[in-house]
């Protein structure tokens, strides 16, 4: 067990590394000078050769990436060229917002995933099961920035119940849990919970399949216990797998919701990717996409390290 | 492409009267309505996409300042008009030419890439195995819509930019699922006994190994095709992929989203198809995989 959690961090560490190195080399890979989108067109070469030093854009690639990661293992991750604060709280903030985001819609595909895929499961072939088969069809095959149009259009320019745009009303700083905020919630979370909602649902439709046609089951009946002493232990042999692809939609979700949050102008991580990608803020950039990779790699570990101990087999593998 | 060509070094079936290995495959697909009629959804994309242009009723890009954002069902608009001015159904019909190639590119061009890198991977095993499988694991790493905006938001916005974007993206997911495959079939008795028998390395992917690997890779790279589809458009949503005045259903989406108080159907027009289109390769893809009996 011990052992399994060692040599998953093992192997984890060079991911991690090459993670980094790839966000950086990504950035440099960029045509054009980092720094031309603050420089007025008329600056001074001896501005121009400041501002280099400056932000570090001076030195070679190695020493660049070697200041950039001890930086950022303790925590800083520079400083943006376009807002000239600090990248870490501000990706930190956007982080949060995106979390809540995620971890409602998260929570929304797994009731309906798991729900639909359970009855998928126990009633293969029948209406039942084509139509939650349909279902997560549509859940994976959605552009789901399109489904967050159609519910703007639907509930807040033709029904007029809840709002279209923005993390809380106007003027209120701070996220709360009060009616006021959650009603913004509502639209994005709904329309980011049917990719995990698909996705899960698929899933838990196939173990549930596979797991009632194990001979254990047969025994159970034959024992005399009843459907829903049998429905426990299926439960018992989906849930690792079922939570395992929980934990990593919800990763997905996190690195993927820039679409949904520009059509919901939600102040998460995907606005800010947006707008350091348009105004070519380099650091920022480059901050964004390690954090969310990293969050990433580390949810991946997790996942798996819980799997494992729910589900002794894969460490003994 | 690339399937055809292995039918023929598909081992004959012992009995000369069957159906062959293609046969059995496209009588299974047959009995599967829904396959069939995703199938002909994309038959019929296809076919849009190659001879769109010449069945427009208008000139997809003729702006008319006077006729805009005409309603559905409009005189000589049949699905009204942009937010310029110009006939909604003709840039429909012409967008399926970029965005299906936008979707299906880079997907196989992963193919080709993805699964060269995997079959290498998994025969050869080793040293070799080690410094490809780890690099794509250090890919594998990033989500993929993360992925694919951070690359093509570093390259530039542009459709050649976006593609190679997405061919990055896929080829990781596509390597993976080849060396896995590949390692199996490595194992086997057939390659074992080819090995005994003299044939070089060569000889037994090309007859042995690749025959029995690129059916079940072929059928996990069309599922990828879906994916492929919404992120494509997804790009030039974001003003990533194509540029205006050119029509892919993601860009129009994305000029028409200013008019959803207004003409909101037809602001919802372009989503649609590529909702159509994802589903049904999304079914196409599942209907092949029954069809020929790959458990993923």
């Amino acid at each position: 067990m011990l052992a399994y959690i060692v040599r998953r961090i093992a192997y984890t560490l060079p991911i991690m590394f090459g993670v980094a190195l790839v966000c950086f080399a990504l950035v440099h890979l960029a045509p054009g000078d980092p720094l031309v989108s603050i420089l007025p067109p008329d600056a001074s070469v001896d501005l121009q050769q400041q501002l280099r030093t400056l932000y570090g854009f001076d030195r070679s690639y190695p020493e660049q990436f070697a200041s950039w990661i001890w930086r950022a293992l303790q925590g800083d991750l520079g400083t943006s060229i376009a807002t000239g604060r600090a990248v870490t709280g501000e990706v930190l903030t956007a982080v949060g917002n995106t979390l809540r985001l995620a971890c409602v819609a998260t929570f929304i595909g797994f009731l309906f995933g798991s729900l639909f895929g359970f009855v998928a499961g126990y009633f293969r072939n029948s209406w039942a099961d084509r139509l939650a088969s349909f279902v997560s069809v549509i859940g994976v095959s959605v552009p789901h920035y399109w489904l967050g149009m159609v519910l703007v259009i639907i509930f807040a320019a033709q029904l007029n119940w809840l709002p279209a745009t923005g993390a809380g009303p106007s003027g209120s700083g701070d996220w709360a849990w009060d009616w006021e905020h959650l009603k913004h919630l509502v639209l994005p979370a709904l329309t980011m919970s049917v990719i995990p909602m698909g996705i899960i649902s698929r899933t838990v439709r196939a173990l549930v399949a596979e797991t009632l046609e194990q001979e254990f089951v047969v025994g159970l009946r034959a024992k005399g216990l009843t459907d829903f002493g049998v429905f426990k232990h299926v439960v018992k042999n989906v849930a690792p797998t079922a939570l395992a692809v929980m934990g990593l939609q919800l990763g997905y979700l996190l690195g993927g919701s820039i679409l949904i949050e520009t059509v919901f102008s939600w102040p998460g991580t995907g606005f800010l990717l947006n707008s350091a990608i348009f105004q070519r803020d380099l650091p920022l950039l480059q901050g964004t996409i390690l954090v969310l990779a990293m969050f990433f790699v580390l949810l991946n570990l997790l996942v798996d390290i819980v799997q494992s101990t729910l589900d002794p087999r894969i460490s003994r593998a | 492409m690339d399937i055809a060509v292995d039918a023929s070094k598909v081992p004959a079936p012992i009995d000369a009267q069957g159906p062959g290995y293609w046969g059995s495959v496209w009588r299974r697909f047959r009995t599967n309505s829904v396959a069939m009629v995703a199938a002909a959804v994309v038959l019929l994309l296809i076919l849009l996409a190659l001879f769109g242009p010449f069945i427009t009723p208008a000139d997809p890009y003729k702006a008319s300042m006077l006729s805009r954002l005409k309603p559905i069902g409009t005189e000589g608009h049949l699905l009204g008009t942009d937010e310029l001015g110009r006939d909604m159904l003709s840039r429909l019909i012409v967008g399926a030419r970029l965005s299906l190639f936008m979707g299906i590119v880079p997907v196989l061009a992963a193919f080709a890439i993805g699964s060269a890198l995997g079959i290498l991977a998994g025969y050869a095993g080793g040293a070799i195995n080690t410094v490809i499988m780890r690099t794509i694991d250090v890919f594998y790493a990033f989500p993929s819509v993360l992925l694919a905006i951070a690359l093509s938001g570093t390259l530039g916005a542009g459709i050649f930019n976006a593609l190679l974007s997405l061919t990055i993206v896929f080829i990781p997911q596509i390597a993976r699922v080849a060396e896995s495959v590949t390692t199996q079939v490595r194992s086997r008795d057939y390659v074992e006994a080819a090995r005994a028998s003299g044939a070089g390395a060569f000889t037994i992917v090309r007859v042995h190994v690749l025959g029995n690997v690129l059916g079940p890779i072929f059928v996990y790279a069309t599922s990828l095709i879906a994916v492929s589809m919404i992120l494509a458009s997804g790009l030039s949503f974001l003003g990533l992929g194509v540029k205006p005045p050119e029509p892919e259903w993601g860009l129009m989406l994305n000029t028409l989203r200013t008019a959803i108080y207004t003409q909101p159907w037809i602001a919802a027009l372009p989503g649609l198809m590529i909702f159509v289109t994802s589903m049904s390769f999304n079914m196409l893809s599942d209907g092949l995989r029954t069809a020929m009996d790959v458990k993923q």
